[in-house]
């Protein structure tokens, strides 16, 4: 009852934190004066195309009435057209969104499998030269800028080697769609040309983006093998006789991994931050490069549209991590329902 | 003093503490240290994209400047922003976190709210989207860091004071008949300040690398400022052949921010010895 409780409230706050996000980023692009339809129209415009422009886009209107009439849109699944692009921003997102999803889902699923045995490994023979050097590479993972780390493995795999592609997602246009996955639709249709080339893309990007998950699972993998290798159970386990390899891979590692399990939100989190910037680097077609181009180019209703889209994946990515955690782990549950 | 002694024999948190003194040296020292200081504001052009060697250390950047001196100026630019914007994040979040932890009010729940709602996104996409409207300047990197920072300090603060809320000095204090603004300053503050230090040691580093990634994407101050995440955007239309000219910024950034990291980590461990390295690691 009291997991439903936080689910329903937590459901419920979601609205009003959305409003107040986007009130916020309205009030940075409208308050500020910086006027979009100028920037739209060009430097030839005529003071009569700029307002036409500027009546077009509701530009002309009080900015309450402007946000509200943004809210309202936004409930109706309506974004607003991208003052850029000049297409509605909701189609500009949802075709970008495959590939930032395809370069994030390989990036944690490099994260984990490198992240979780590194951690387990470091824990069991704590202070050896593994451990150390293991902690060497996330305290450096962790400090890293990301852009820096780009161009570093830019330099040498791309200019030096010639093993892998500067940047770019694919030669020309890409498989036909079926799910925007480059990899998978080159592997449904059987075109391993494509998917060798999709594979040699991707494989930058996602080191980049994964080093930095990678050290926040490892040590975090690493403190909780450590905490629960001197409990009670794996005590008892040992002494009754199971097996070393099955007490660390089976039950250790289930009590640990709930420790890194809560780490999964800040994880994310990192990984759309670091998308926005690594994007920008590799010249990927997602969505943040969109976001900082849009950015730049004072594009807010693309600028809106990105926060509001990211904020609702943000939020209801941490509202699953705690009911996760609160499933394996009911202790910690608020009884207030937070 | 047994912390500072415990922090000294903590091998890596010295290490932290050795890399930050260097930096605010480099960064005090700028001047005299830099061996062509003059070249953080002009152009010589005969000797653009020169590799390291016994004249220009790190090499020369493309506007024939020499890296190693731009980057100690650099330096005090990243001391300034980082100092600024955590000291401003923590001055705002601190109250707002104690207040809304103390309180168990309509206006507590509101403070709450209102911090989720910078939560609700990476703090990078808020901090750009205003760097980007208010134009590219130290202040307003500092501001766009600040506005989209202090959430983190108030969410820390709330959570410690809620959990002391309910303790017996706490209640002793309320009956003895202290200002709800003197339990909460000198009673919870003092409580909770050890964790406060340790997340704002570590609150430097993430400072550092979200201003070093607004001036990567050209939202920092203007050239020719030194800025060292500009540097390294600047580096890229001369790769492969400039090497150099990427590597001494970005080591300065990969070192200065796990100073802080180390120091933290050290810090954590020599204010509460009940949590051991690898132990209680959070």
């Amino acid at each position: 009852m009291r997991l439903l409780a936080m689910i329903v409230r937590r459901c419920l706050w979601m609205p009003p934190t959305l409003l107040g996000l986007v009130l916020i980023v309205f009030a940075v692009s409208h308050v500020i004066p910086s006027d979009p339809a100028r920037v739209m129209a060009g430097e030839n415009a005529t003071p009569d195309q700029v307002a036409a422009l500027r009546q077009q886009f509701g530009l002309d209107q009080p900015l309450p009435a402007q946000f509200v009439h943004y809210v309202a849109d936004v409930v109706t699944g309506n974004m607003g057209t991208s003052l850029f692009t000049q297409r509605p921003v909701a189609e500009d997102l949802w075709a970008r969104l495959p590939a930032t999803f395809e370069l994030a889902l390989y990036a944690i699923v490099l994260a984990v499998v490198a992240g979780v045995p590194l951690g387990v490994v470091a824990a069991l023979r704590r202070n050896s030269l593994l451990d150390h050097a293991v902690r060497i590479v996330t305290v450096a993972g962790l400090a890293m800028a990301a852009f820096w780390l780009a161009i570093l493995l830019q330099l040498l795999f791309s200019m030096w080697l010639d093993w892998t592609p500067v940047q770019g997602r694919i030669d020309g246009w890409g498989p036909d769609p079926i799910t925007g996955f480059y990899t998978l639709d080159a592997l449904l249709r059987g075109d391993w040309a494509t998917l060798g080339q999709a594979l040699r893309y991707l494989a930058l990007p996602v080191l980049t983006l994964a080093l930095p998950a990678m050290a926040t699972i490892v040590r975090f993998t690493r403190a909780g093998v450590l905490n629960v290798m001197s409990s009670n159970f794996v005590f008892y386990q040992t002494a009754m006789g199971i097996p070393r390899r099955r007490v660390v891979w089976k039950y250790i590692l289930r009590s640990a991994l709930i420790g890194t399990l809560t780490q999964i939100g800040l994880i994310f989190g990192n990984l759309i931050a670091g998308a926005v910037v690594v994007e920008t680097v590799f010249d990927w077609p997602g969505l943040g490069g969109f976001a900082v181009n849009s950015i730049v180019h004072s594009d807010y209703n693309a600028v809106m549209g990105f926060t509001l889209f990211v904020g609702v994946v943000f939020i209801a990515v941490n509202l699953l991590v705690d009911i996760a955690q609160a499933m394996l782990d009911p202790r910690g549950l608020d009884p207030r329902g937070r | 003093m047994s912390v500072l002694r415990r922090l000294l024999r903590d091998r890596s948190a010295l290490l932290g503490l050795v890399i930050i003194a260097v930096l605010v040296l480099a960064a005090v020292f700028a001047s005299p240290l830099a061996t062509f200081p003059q070249d953080v504001s002009t152009y010589h052009v005969a000797n653009r994209l020169l590799p390291p060697g016994s004249t220009f250390w790190f090499g020369t950047d493309r506007m024939g400047g020499d890296i190693y001196s731009r980057l100690l100026f650099g330096a005090r630019l990243t001391i300034v922003i980082a100092v600024v914007a955590t000291s401003l994040s923590v001055l705002i979040g601190v109250p707002v976190g104690l207040v809304a932890g103390y309180y168990t009010n309509r206006i507590s729940d509101l403070l709450m709210r209102v911090s989720d709602v910078f939560l609700a996104v990476p703090q990078i996409v808020l901090a750009i989207a205003i760097a980007q409207t208010l134009g590219p300047a130290i202040q307003n990197v500092i501001l766009a860091l600040s506005v989209t920072y202090w959430p983190f300090w108030a969410r820390l603060v709330y959570a410690e004071t809620r959990s002391l809320r309910n303790e017996v000095f706490i209640e002793a204090a309320v009956a003895l008949g202290a200002s709800p603004a003197r339990v909460m300053v000198l009673h919870v503050l003092p409580s909770i300040a050890s964790s406060l230090i340790v997340r704002t040691t570590i609150g430097m580093g993430g400072a550092i690398l979200v201003a070093a990634a607004l001036g990567f994407l050209g939202l920092g101050p203007p050239p020719p400022t030194p800025e060292w995440g500009r540097m390294i955007a600047e580096s890229r239309a001369f790769l492969p052949q400039a090497w150099w000219y990427a590597t001494a910024p970005g080591m300065a950034i990969l070192l200065v921010v796990m100073g802080f990291n180390l120091l933290g980590d050290g810090l954590r461990d020599a204010l509460d010895p009940r949590l051991r390295r690898g132990g209680n690691e959070r």
